[in-house]
């Protein structure tokens, strides 16, 4: 559905993004991650022909986001990052003009109006004029304008910010719907949303892909597979010495809470120390209230890929 | 062209959803109401040797009115797209550029030209209580308000322009009232620069409105033939 060769992208010479290769299939949610500045809404705005790219090739459903924007155009719906939207129409009115900008076909534009209101959840506010909507009504009207033309791929630039959990749950949830039917390429920082919505992750840091996997891939790729938390009240031995001496431990560190110590201990991945703590602890006569294994997160791929000096 | 259609009607309903439209209109009707009570009353106490219509299209009143109309009418064209960010979703929707530079253009001139419709009125009513009619024939009219018209699309086109060159209305509109009060009395130079050549001054002149509707005056005299024939045939 998307198709990205060796996309370059320079203002005043300074690049944003950097010969970025990569695909996205038919029926794929794909997640765009990466710090402010990473180059997210550059690739996004060629990608929706809004801007030219410096050199290198995109289309989109087999048309050129250059050459053949119209064609391209018609078949993406792009929601924009903030949702801009004309403050001064009501959400019918303003949906009615975009269906009809679409080339929805005249008959269908009251029934697609209609059906985006009902999926989006815009009926309660359908007559409201958009400058008084709240920021979750404004990206929900963002949303439906994208999908009234019915477009194969959808491309949406952080679809969650500023939305309260509850919202983020419910647009969450209608983008895991929405990819039954369309593509969807959708970027955000939040990352138990990549975790939960997408079916394959692009990590792009400072303008370069650093990263392109399933979440659960990039999960086993990364060095250390999150760590192991132990409490416990160790009497007069150094725990810490002593954690440290086990094969797999890449670090310990020790809080105290009273007589408890609570161990943060940093292992490399692949490995499961916990057996082997819980023998120390016994040796030791040690009094254990918790020994816990933490799953690594996409946080840490998306730390360690994109800020490597504070792993 | 039913995408250019959509494109221009919500450009015209746009006008009339902001405040800025009605400020337009009471300023304009205002300043125009003034000129042409002034240049009656101004009439009617010595001998002139123009008319009404003539007299209302080349007052001082007209001219500065004039020349602030087409900033105000501008100024948001692109500027707001661009603040606002809402050029994204227009640019990304299938459309063609062209569309969407031509539905501004003609959005500002449907609006421009809702300003002009209530002067008809004036002349209407003079005639009405004067029995007497405020220019010599048909063809003065025509061609007074052809001459509204086509500097009309001139003005809007440089504001077009200028819309586009800025993200803020304010700058927008200076740049734009600079270039059309430069264009329009351009003329005047020559009362100024009195040791240039006459051909520096010609060229000055011709890119002058104000000479321009000396021409449209001319032509709309029946004298010297004017729009009356060209009507007439």
């Amino acid at each position: 559905m998307i198709k990205v060769e060796n996309l370059t992208k320079r203002y005043a010479g300074q690049p944003a993004i950097q010969d970025l290769n990569f695909e996205v299939g038919q029926g794929e949610i794909m997640g765009f991650l990466g710090p402010n500045g990473a180059g997210k809404t550059t690739t996004m705005r060629i990608l929706s022909s809004f801007m030219p790219p410096t050199s290198g090739r995109a289309t989109v459903a087999g048309f050129d986001v250059f050459e053949q924007s119209l064609q391209s155009r018609a078949h993406l719906g792009y929601m924009p990052e903030n949702v801009p939207l004309y403050n001064d129409m009501r959400v019918t009115e303003y949906l009615d003009y975009r269906a009809a900008l679409k080339a929805v076909p005249h008959r269908r534009i009251a029934e697609r109006v209609g059906d985006v209101k009902e999926l989006c959840g815009l009926k309660e506010v359908e007559k409201k004029v958009i400058g008084t909507l709240s920021k979750g009504y404004r990206q929900r009207v963002g949303l439906a304008d994208a999908l009234l033309h019915e477009p194969d791929l959808l491309i949406l630039d952080e679809p969650t910010i500023g939305l309260d959990p509850n919202q983020i749950r419910q647009v969450r949830e209608l983008i895991k719907n929405l990819g039954k039917q369309h593509t969807i390429l959708l970027s955000t920082h939040i990352l138990p949303e990549v975790e939960m919505t997408c079916s394959r992750v692009i990590i792009i840091h400072k303008g370069r892909i650093e990263a392109c996997d399933t979440p659960e891939n990039l999960l086993g790729k990364i060095r250390q597979a999150g760590g192991v938390v132990l409490e416990a009240k160790v009497g007069v031995d150094n725990g810490g010495e002593e954690l440290k001496k086990i094969s797999g431990v890449r670090d310990v560190t020790v809080d105290a809470d009273g007589d408890w110590k609570i161990f943060s201990l940093r292992v490399e991945s692949g490995t499961d120390v916990r057996e082997e703590i819980f023998r120390l602890a016994i040796d030791r006569h040690w009094t254990v209230r918790e020994l816990t294994q933490r799953r690594a997160t996409l946080e840490d791929v998306f730390v360690e890929l994109t800020h490597p000096d504070v792993v | 062209m039913r995408k250019f259609y959509t494109l221009l009607s919500r450009e015209v309903r746009s006008y009339f959803h902001s405040p800025i439209a009605y400020i337009v209109l009471i300023f304009f009707l205002i300043i125009s109401g003034i000129d042409f009570y002034f240049q009656v009353s101004f009439m009617n106490q010595r001998q002139v040797q123009y008319t009404v219509q003539e007299a209302f299209f080349n007052s001082v009143f007209f001219w500065f009115a004039f020349v602030l109309i087409f900033p105000l009418i501008t100024m948001r064209l692109f500027a707001e797209e661009f603040k606002l960010g809402t050029i994204e979703p227009l640019m990304t929707a299938p459309v063609r550029d062209g569309h969407v530079v031509l539905s501004k253009f003609f959005g500002a001139l449907v609006f421009y030209l809702v300003l002009w419709i209530p002067t008809l009125l004036y002349f209407a009513i003079f005639l009405k209580v004067t029995h007497q009619p405020a220019a010599h024939s048909a063809g003065a009219y025509f061609g007074s308000y052809l001459m509204l018209l086509l500097l009309g699309m001139f003005y809007l086109s440089i504001g077009c322009l200028t819309s586009v060159l800025t993200n803020n209305q304010i700058i927008a509109a200076i740049i734009s009232f600079c270039a059309i009060t430069l264009l329009f009395f351009l003329g005047l130079v020559q009362f100024i620069l009195l040791d240039v050549s006459s051909a520096t001054r010609d060229l000055l002149g011709y890119f002058s409105a104000i000479e321009h509707m000396g021409t449209f005056s001319r032509h709309s005299n029946p004298a010297n033939g004017g729009y009356d024939q060209w009507l007439k045939r």
